[in-house]
């Protein structure tokens, strides 16, 4: 099965092995993430705004290759995925908004927000199951406890994002029993770490961050996992105990392809 | 201060109706900025409201939402306050010369294992 992929600019840079491991795990589970051609960055945050066009034309853009294809798109980071799943919603729900785009984007065919938007966690959950990943499974993490952080913006603002219930999510929780190992429930999983406060107010960035740490390994984690670059820097920034690893890194040496990317 | 234009074009800007909040402070009590705020989320609903916007255009209030969505799930009526503190934001970025963070910043706030989205997000958010 192929599917349209939306990588992001940190995942061509400081995040490169969230892109490779992801890559590599879904060829592994039968899916090929076709790279949209000239993706443009998503700019990281939605502004809500509703008269703010431009910021938004990169996720259009993104959305217009992928309906082009006839092919769902998936992304990997959590805030472009927040982005261009907000950004499609606007585009179906919106008509004053998306008017203004499809006006200024000129071209033939307008875009009415009709792609689907998968998280590559959904992919895992709705298209591969979590019960076959499951028997994909080489390396089983038995008896690891790890603890999901959610953060922001994969699960609000949840009547958008419809991923999971926004405060008592599993999809992470089930995503780690399916590679062997036992998920740590702890109440801070779906608070923010900051995000770009660390550069206006680095002791809020600080201050968030370590309550996020502290409360995952007083439930007992011994690895905290994220699919978000900004929140892999800010708990790492401010001094995490237990490492801090993108999901699709575990995901990738659980299904035994981890190696084969380090050549 | 009553300042109706300003009002009806963060209104407008936003979507939000302030008047369906029945002040339960849910959004400031779930609100992980709130020690660093002048002005609470509840407070931004009230004050729009009732048309003091100059206060929360120059309040440093405004750059310490960090977007995560919390006031918006939240809320119990669906008001949406993080929709008025990011229009009132824009009315302020917006105007000449109050860009919060330029490229000229970025080399005092860059260290090496900073992320792409770090400073992307940034921008967008202090900056037009």
């Amino acid at each position: 099965m192929k599917v349209s992929y939306f990588p992001g600019c940190t995942l061509k840079n400081k995040a490169k092995d969230l892109d490779l491991y992801a890559c590599k795990s879904a060829e592994a589970l039968g899916i090929t993430l076709e790279e949209i051609e000239d993706w443009q960055c998503c700019g990281g945050v939605f502004t809500t705004g509703k008269d703010e066009v431009a910021t938004k034309l990169s996720s259009v853009r993104a959305l217009k290759s992928a309906e082009k294809r006839e092919q769902p798109l998936v992304t990997v980071c959590s805030a472009c995925h927040n982005v261009i799943k907000q950004t499609n919603h606007a585009m179906k729900n919106d008509r004053e908004f998306s008017d203004k785009v499809n006006r200024y984007m000129q071209e033939d065919e307008g875009y009415f927000g009709n792609v689907p938007v998968y998280h590559y966690l959904e992919m895992l959950r709705d298209m591969v199951g979590f019960d076959l990943l499951e028997k994909r499974v080489l390396n089983p993490f038995k008896g690891k406890k790890i603890a999901a952080y959610y953060g922001c913006l994969l699960l609000r603002p949840s009547s958008i994002m419809d991923m999971d219930d926004p405060e008592n999510p599993s999809i992470m929780e089930d995503f780690i029993k399916a590679l062997g190992a036992e998920p740590v429930i702890y109440g801070m999983r779906n608070e923010c770490c900051g995000g770009y406060i660390g550069v206006e107010s680095p002791n809020l960035a600080k201050k968030s961050s370590n309550a996020v740490v502290a409360n995952a390994i007083a439930q007992g984690a011994e690895m905290i996992i994220t699919a978000c670059p900004l929140c892999k820097y800010n708990l790492e920034k401010n001094g995490a105990d237990i490492p801090v690893t993108y999901f699709t890194e575990v995901l990738a040496e659980a299904l035994g392809v981890k190696e084969d990317t380090n050549e | 201060m009553n300042n109706k234009y300003l009002r009806d074009e963060i209104i407008r800007q936003s979507g939000v109706d302030p008047k369906k909040c029945m002040k339960c402070g849910k959004c400031s009590a779930a609100c992980p900025a709130y020690d660093e705020m002048e002005y609470h989320p509840h407070q931004f609903v009230s004050m729009v409201d009732s048309g003091e916007i100059i206060p929360l255009l120059e309040s440093e209030s405004l750059y310490k939402c960090l977007s995560c969505f919390s006031c918006i799930d939240r809320c119990p009526r669906g008001v949406e306050p993080a929709k008025l503190v990011e229009a009132v934001r824009m009315c302020a970025i917006r105007r000449q010369g109050r860009n919060r963070m330029t490229a000229e910043n970025v080399p005092e706030i860059l260290d090496s294992d900073a992320p792409q989205q770090l400073l992307v997000s940034a921008f967008r958010k202090y900056s037009k």
